[in-house]
């Protein structure tokens, strides 16, 4: 192998090295007894290995008054799956119209639609508890549901979008001569051929609201209903919870966005590339 | 037909209205208690005019978080187009295993801020005692000792740790972009600078390079605006830090409305971060939509 090539993998594998580095402490950490954690020992691997952790983690520990991650755990999963659902209908929906229905000004709804994805969501986060608070829905999970299937609109819209206008126009005229009506249109033609517009949508949905943090923080200020993510601040935020249980909290938070990765990576580079906006 | 038209416009409706109210109307709610004399818990809408905003640019730590996301925007910036043009290249002179060292590299995209801060902050810990700690540990056992610092505890680093925690978990889109950008490039142009005799670096300097532009535009962008909202990866890594060394506007924000209930001065924190965001948004999106409407 010539010079280059070698220097290349080099390279390549260095910086593996520093993707890799923080995984290898989460779990040379989390695997560790609470006797064998120090700042000192953070890279050397555990002499023994010890899963108490992770119970402590996942249960927490009464005798200390430590909340565990299981419930909000579940909080998270009852809150990501129906606000994936249904905003990856809405921008379905949405994108249908915008592409095979179009009206006048549709650009410009379509750019203001848009245009919500990249605002700060500090913009309207005290109108947000105001108005979540009058509709008795502030610091519930169907609050929660609500406020990320709305602030999710932009990017399922943008998603459906670029994909439908990938779909020839040829057969929505066609199946319209055949006295086929919008609805139906939309139901035998459009959504049979969303597939895979629905798998990356839901993918990238179920990806960042998992891993959301503000909403969770600012609708909810109840332990027993927050988000994991949240739950995790509170649990890394203490200064009586060891490094261990930390970093089995961390994991624990991480795990299923990881699984959805690793098997479905494919799906969610293709969601990443279109929140890019490189599709247009 | 005519009916056709209304079920449309039926089926788009109730997203026009949530994003109507949720997103234009709460901007305009937020803009107008941003000038009233709303400071406590209750609710005070006397009308003050600008003076929330005038306060505010003589709010020490306002200057402090403004200069911070300024350094933490070029620095994140450089390093994550840097690393993620480098691997994009280096991964396309024909890698094996490539599927392999992609997924490493675009995996801390999957996991939350949260979880990165947490993990950074106990990595980037340099302890109490005189002895070396955590990186900076590893640092001295490669040979790199002089690397050595106190990271986020050191008031003069500060902001610059959260950085590295930041390039961490973005530069692998980064790569991702480049990678799909050189690979929408007609191998034609290659053949042709080959038969004219262009060597590998010329190649990349005046083909690739050139038609790569249009993807550093969106990198820049899409970077751009979550580097000037970050909010998640401070608050779970460093919080404000020692002399607010750590301070965003967005975490200042969140102190000034919700710990501080000074709802006034926080909304106009909100307004001039979204202003930032627009002046690099809103010229992207209108060339954006343009330039595909010409297509």
């Amino acid at each position: 192998m010539k010079a280059s090539r070698v220097l290349l993998y080099l390279v390549l594998i260095i910086f593996v090295a520093f993707y890799l580095t923080p995984i290898y402490v989460l779990l040379m950490t989390s695997l560790k007894s609470f006797r064998e954690i120090s700042l000192s020992t953070m890279w050397i691997p555990p002499k023994e290995l010890s899963f108490r952790s992770f119970s402590k983690a996942w249960y927490g520990d009464r005798s200390i008054g430590l909340r565990g991650l299981s419930g909000n755990f579940m909080n998270s999963i009852y809150l990501t799956v129906p606000a994936t659902l249904i905003s990856s209908v809405l921008g379905s929906m949405n994108g249908y119209v915008l592409t095979k229905w179009r009206f006048r000004r549709a650009n410009l709804v379509f750019a203001l639609i848009l245009f919500g994805m990249f605002i700060p969501y500090q913009s309207v986060l005290i109108p947000l508890v105001q108005v979540l608070q009058k509709t008795k829905l502030y610091g519930s999970i169907p609050g929660l549901i609500l406020v990320h299937c709305v602030y999710g609109i932009p990017i399922t819209t943008l998603i459906f979008r670029n994909y439908y206008s990938t779909i020839p126009t040829d057969i929505v005229e066609a199946a319209k001569i055949d006295g086929a009506g919008f609805v139906k249109i939309f139901a035998k033609v459009i959504l049979p051929l969303s597939g895979p517009a629905f798998a990356v949508t839901a993918i990238w949905q179920f990806t960042s609201i998992w891993n959301d943090f503000l909403f969770g923080l600012v609708v909810t200020p109840n332990p027993s209903v927050q988000p994991i993510t949240v739950a995790l601040n509170n649990l890394a935020g203490s200064y009586f919870v060891e490094w261990n249980v930390q970093m089995a909290g961390a994991l624990i938070t991480a795990l299923p966005t990881l699984i959805v990765y690793i098997f479905l990576g494919k799906l969610f580079m293709r969601g990443l590339l279109s929140g890019s906006l490189s599709g247009m | 037909m005519k009916a056709d038209r209304i079920v449309a416009l039926l089926f788009i409706l109730p997203s026009l209205i949530l994003v109507g109210i949720f997103i234009y109307g709460f901007i305009g709610w937020t803009g107008w208690v941003s000038m009233v004399n709303w400071r406590d818990v209750f609710p005070d809408f006397t009308f003050v005019g600008l003076r929330n905003y005038s306060r505010l640019f003589e709010h020490f730590r306002f200057a402090i978080s403004m200069k911070n996301t300024l350094i933490f925007t070029i620095l994140f910036l450089l390093a994550s187009i840097g690393i993620g043009l480098l691997l994009a290249i280096l991964l396309d002179r024909k890698v094996r295993f490539e599927g392999f060292f992609r997924t490493v590299y675009l995996f801390p995209m999957a996991v939350s801020f949260v979880v990165t801060g947490v993990v950074w902050r106990w990595i980037l810990n340099p302890g109490t005692g005189g002895e070396s700690v955590g990186l900076n540990w590893l640092l001295e056992k490669i040979g790199l000792g002089f690397l050595k610092s106190g990271w986020y505890t050191d008031p003069n680093i500060g902001i610059k740790a959260v950085v590295i925690a930041a390039v961490w978990q973005m530069s692998g889109y980064v790569m991702a972009l480049y990678l799909s950008g050189i690979r929408s490039i007609p191998t034609e142009l290659y053949e042709a600078a080959q038969l004219d005799g262009a060597n590998v670096f010329q190649l990349y300097r005046y083909i690739v390079l050139p038609l790569l532009r249009p993807v550093t535009l969106s990198a820049v962008i899409i970077l751009g605006h979550i580097s000037l909202k970050i909010f998640d990866l401070v608050f779970a890594m460093t919080g404000s830090g020692i002399g607010f060394s750590c301070d965003v506007p967005a975490l200042f924000m969140y102190d000034t409305t919700f710990r501080g209930n000074y709802f006034s001065q926080g909304a106009a924190i909100a307004m001039i971060l979204l202003l930032c965001v627009a002046a690099l948004i809103i010229p992207y999106l209108v060339y954006s939509i343009r330039s595909e409407v010409r297509r």
